[in-house]
């Protein structure tokens, strides 16, 4: 029996399950909502120590970052993103366990190589762009204001 | 000797024995449904080896598939010396998993990289050397490892991923076999015929969909493997594949249906015998050399030794894939390797 790729591509795509949407999403949205939750608590009670309200913002950042990579080493935040999905990941919580995981994974390859090579593979791409973005409208914003 | 068939086919006259084998598998593989039949279910992930500072994962991997030699020697009463060749491969760059386990023995070394159908290539290539009067023992081994296979080809262990339904969990399993000439007295299993398959491409891109990119090559070679041997699927209790899991069997029924033969009766794959799919969360089954290796060595030959099965054939897939190559936008090939293992 001859198949050309195209009706080899139709049943594969036949056969493959989708990822059930509808639960994806509402996981995501409690996740990413809670830990959202967790960051507003904080702001407030940093606000409530006095610091200025940028200051606890930076604060906020700060101790969510802290948290996720504490949880990363304890190799609990795979386990929440499991479920979480992007409700895990978009948030900065997200980006720390993309920093830490392979930060602790190439450990077995030495500091220079392994951990300070490697560390950003995943969220260097985001760094990248999201810093050239930040260029660009710079830039954008310089003429047009 | 062998006699060589057009397609990729030998056929052995003195059809070899598997005079040993063994099978070494991780913990999360041990709590599966075929527990009982491996011979070590290492309670910790890195067998040993350890996994902080200086020790690695790919060490651990090393350390499981000399753990299914060893099994294996002592099984057949053997020593290394008894040991003419080793065929081995696993999944890693160069080969590592497999080097370095056979660094500590004094074993001529054949390194092989057929991804997830290494353990049939071995054996295959295993029992042709044998049937070829090339030597006395000849051993086939194969590893994986789930967290070398992660680092490698997707992401580091504890980042936070999300897996698809279609993608497969990488066992942490080898398996080893040790190929024997087959005198009066050799007991079963024996090797009657090997199909080397060949490299099939039907434009799947998705990493996280392997099944279906190997199903294509299991449907090719089984049925070389058939039209060269004269025989159905009805000869055989059960067509055996390595790692095509849910969405792959599937592809591959559709395949033989064009065909109008239902394999789905005699089908069993190793990816979805491992693992309780309800409960162990592996999405579409389990995969990786290890895979098909640990339920080969583990639970079939025990079965066809056993006289329980007559004859299977095992056929493992592979998925030729490297990151790299895949984001130069090119599409995954497979191949798939069949044997004829029986008790007759």
């Amino acid at each position: 029996m001859n198949i050309t790729n195209k009706e080899y591509g139709e049943i594969t795509k036949r056969r493959s399950p989708n990822t059930k949407a509808g639960l994806s999403f509402t996981k995501a949205f409690l996740f990413g909502g809670a830990i959202c939750v967790v960051g507003e608590a904080f702001l407030n009670l940093y606000t409530h120590l006095g610091f200025t309200r940028i200051d606890s913002g930076t604060l906020t950042s700060m101790t969510l970052i802290f948290i996720a990579a504490i949880l990363t080493g304890l190799k609990l935040y795979d386990k929440m993103s499991k479920h979480g999905g992007a409700g895990t990941l978009v948030p900065i919580t997200g980006f720390a366990n993309a920093v830490v995981a392979p930060a602790l994974e190439y450990k077995t390859e030495g500091y220079i190589l392994g951990v300070g090579a490697k560390m950003f593979t995943i969220a260097g791409p985001v760094i990248v762009y999201g810093i050239a973005a930040s260029a660009l409208y710079g830039i954008l914003y310089y003429i047009m204001r | 000797m062998g006699r060589f068939i057009k397609g990729g086919t030998v056929e052995m006259y003195n059809s070899p024995s598997v005079k040993a084998f063994a099978a070494a598998v991780g913990k999360k593989e041990g709590d599966g449904p075929l527990a009982k039949h491996f011979d070590y279910i290492g309670e910790d992930i890195t067998f040993g080896a350890g996994s902080h500072g200086k020790d690695s994962w790919e060490k651990a991997e090393s350390v499981l598939q000399q753990k299914a030699l060893s099994l294996a020697l002592r099984k057949g009463d053997l020593g290394e010396n008894d040991i003419d060749i080793i065929f081995a491969g696993d999944l890693l760059n160069q080969c590592v998993a497999s080097g370095y386990a056979a660094r500590d023995y004094e074993i001529p070394f054949i390194g092989l990289y057929g991804a997830c159908s290494t353990m049939a290539e071995s054996l295959a290539l295993a029992a042709v050397f044998i049937e070829n009067g090339l030597g006395g023992n000849a051993a086939a081994m194969t590893s994986s490892h789930y967290c070398t296979a992660e680092r490698q080809f997707r992401f580091p262990v504890n980042y936070g991923s999300h897996r698809t339904p279609t993608s497969q969990w990488t066992a942490t399993a080898a398996g080893c076999a040790i190929v024997t000439p087959r005198m009066p007295e050799s007991p079963p299993p024996y090797i009657y015929s090997v199909t080397f398959g060949r490299v099939k491409d039907y434009g799947i891109k998705d990493a996280n969909n392997m099944g279906a990119a190997m199903a294509g090559a299991a449907y090719a070679t089984i049925s070389t493997h058939l039209t060269n041997t004269g025989k159905t699927i009805d000869d055989f209790d059960y067509i055996v594949t390595g790692d095509l899991g849910l969405v792959g069997s599937e592809v591959m029924y559709d395949l033989f249906d064009k065909d109008r033969i239902n394999i789905k009766k005699k089908h069993k794959d190793c990816g979805l015998m491992l693992y309780d799919l309800e409960t162990q969360d592996v999405h579409a089954g389990g995969s990786g050399c290890g895979c098909g290796a640990g339920v080969l060595c583990g639970y079939f030959m025990r079965e066809i030794s056993a006289g329980k099965l007559k004859n299977i054939l095992f056929t493992a897939t592979g998925a030729l894939m490297s990151p790299t190559i895949l984001q130069q936008g090119e599409s995954i090939p497979g191949i798939a390797h069949a044997i004829h293992i029986g008790n007759g």
